[in-house]
């Protein structure tokens, strides 16, 4: 067991522990593609774990909220001809705005129901998009989000290279990180433990319940919609399966693979599941069924997630 | 001030075709502790239920210092002066004894605020000290609550709902599952918080009770059988039929 001192110290740093990590990672991984990849759908699964590890609401349709991020991130780029930048806060407002939207028919209901309103919301985007071929390329896709260089105030970033790429990523999931700690640090992070704990009695205490839901809905979305984007800059495409129900799918296994309601969890599960597929993939064509039954098993005998078991081990 | 904190105008509740409680119109006095007791199924519960905001109640109108509080949503009780504990233990077991009450205390404070850190607000830790002291928790206040016994747990949703300083606090069976001292210990604290405010409790035991109440009121069958002193009811022979053959526990 380790020092409880040091483990809570480590907690209390685990922004600054988080960044160390995030320079040292693409190092330790295959292919830096793949570090990439993890650290986008780590932070769609954080986002996704922020109402379902959080608060417990189990949505079926986060892909709207990452899919509209990376279509809005696109269409701000290639229609409006707005920098980049402009294209990544656009996600994050899309992101959350998509929330609202989804949350205000969604929050009211509870359990399966409030999966199956998720999904169908979702799935109405799913198809909007596939019709709206003018604005969206339908199922071709949103080709062109180009980014080949970043200008800095002094240097010139070549985001085609793969490590620089993954540092511009790593630099947005950062700043994701830092917010997400404060927000749960703060008064709000402190109703979330307390709607979390028992809703009866933060409702007797004079919390709006259903109030502190959608706005955790909204922020939700704001770190999908944020991975979203990253996920068009990294492929220059958004394909139509970004809003595709696979994808909701997708990180739910993330969630419970890493661990709902824990801080990293989300990207441990997100890790385990990229590097299962692309090394599984590498073998034989049929990785689902190996990734499949690594859920299964760890569904089974780790019901915490792979990090919620680590921390329980260290007698959290 | 009015000397009518809270009064039940002909309120009653069915569910489906159960009619739990029937025509209840009582006045609960400013300053008072009064108690509701009745044999099981008597529907107190329910009463408390309504008085308290859980569920509306089917007919009639439940009216606090004289605004008409029917149908208003649980969550703006706390603000509107009115606190109460639950009968089924009800804390937020996972976070330490403090923080249940700190952020019972946020809750008039802060609610939507997401950036600066909850250390922001320091005026809450002291007072949560001060509510953790005045129910005798203070050694407690970093153990998670849910580790606590039983009695103190119930302490601790007193201290919760005392967060919001309410000017009525309604109690539902607070030693419902206790430990003789651990009853003791809470029928002390309860006679300390209703020498500052106005009290109303719900009790199955009749003889807890008697000593501590300024008023009683006995509902029987969903129905108010009779509202006095601890004397007048003592001595009603309607109550005593309904109590005898029932023994106490």
């Amino acid at each position: 067991m380790l020092n409880p001192l040091l483990v809570a110290r480590c907690k209390q740093h685990r922004v600054v522990l988080a960044i160390a990590f995030l320079i040292i990672f693409p190092l330790l991984m295959p292919f830096k593609a793949i570090a990439v990849n993890i650290l986008i759908y780590g932070l769609f699964a954080l986002g996704f774990n922020m109402l379902f590890g959080t608060l417990g609401l189990l949505s079926f349709g986060h892909a709207a909220l990452f899919g509209g991020g990376a279509y809005a991130c696109g269409l701000v780029m290639l229609k409006l001809g707005l920098p980049w930048y402009v294209g990544i806060l656009g996600s994050v407002l899309a992101g959350m705005l998509i929330a609202a939207t989804i949350g205000a028919f969604a929050i009211r209901t509870r359990g399966i129901y409030f999966a199956m309103v998720t999904l169908a919301l979702a799935q109405c985007l799913y198809f909007l998009a596939d019709q709206a071929t003018d604005l969206t390329g339908g199922e071709n896709g949103l080709r062109g989000v180009d980014l080949k260089t970043i200008q800095l105030p002094g240097m010139t970033l070549n985001f085609v290279d793969p490590l620089t790429r993954y540092y511009v990523v790593a630099f947005f999931v950062a700043v994701a990180l830092f917010v997400l700690s404060r927000i749960l640090a703060s008064p709000f992070g402190a109703v979330l433990e307390a709607v979390r704990e028992n809703e009866a009695r933060a409702r007797a205490c004079g919390y709006h319940v259903r109030m502190v839901r959608y706005l955790a809905f909204i922020l939700s979305g704001g770190f999908c919609g944020l991975a979203g984007a990253l996920q068009a800059l990294h492929l220059s495409i958004v394909p139509l399966e970004t809003l595709a129900i696979s994808n909701s799918g997708l990180v739910v296994m993330m969630s419970l693979l890493g661990g709902m309601g824990t801080f990293f969890g989300p990207f441990v599960g997100a890790g385990i599941f990229l590097l299962l597929e692309n090394l599984v993939s590498l073998w034989t064509v049929h990785w689902q069924i190996f990734v499949g039954a690594a859920f299964v098993a760890c569904v089974l005998f780790f019901p915490r997630g792979i990090w919620g078991t680590i921390l329980m081990g260290r007698g959290r | 001030m009015s000397d009518i904190i809270l009064s039940a105008q002909s309120v009653g509740r069915t569910f489906g075709a159960f009619r739990a409680l029937s025509g209840i119109s009582v006045d609960f006095q400013r300053g008072k502790l009064t108690s509701i007791i009745g044999p099981n199924g008597a529907g107190k519960s329910t009463f408390f239920n309504l008085l308290s905001g859980a569920f509306p109640p089917s007919e009639g109108r439940i009216v606090f210092e004289g605004r008409d509080i029917t149908g208003t949503p649980q969550h703006k009780f706390a603000a509107l002066g009115i606190a109460k504990s639950f009968q089924i233990t009800n804390v937020f077991p996972q976070l330490p004894v403090h923080e249940n009450v700190r952020v019972a205390l946020q809750a008039l404070v802060s609610r939507y605020q997401i950036w600066q850190p909850r250390s922001s607000l320091p005026e809450l830790a002291d007072k949560a000290d001060a509510l953790l002291a005045t129910v005798g928790l203070t050694d407690r206040r970093l153990r998670a609550a849910g580790t606590m016994a039983h009695g103190e747990q119930r302490a601790l949703e007193i201290a919760m709902a005392l967060a919001a300083n309410p000017r009525l606090l309604l109690l539902d069976e607070p030693t419902a599952g206790m430990s003789p001292e651990e009853t003791k210990a809470m029928m002390d604290l309860i006679v300390k918080l209703a020498s500052e405010r106005t009290v109303v409790l719900v009790e199955h035991k009749m003889k807890l009770v008697m000593g501590i109440s300024d008023r009683l009121l006995v509902l029987h069958h969903g129905e108010l059988l009779a509202e006095g002193t601890p004397d007048d009811i003592r001595h009603n022979d309607t109550v005593k039929r309904v109590y005898l053959g029932q023994r106490e526990h």
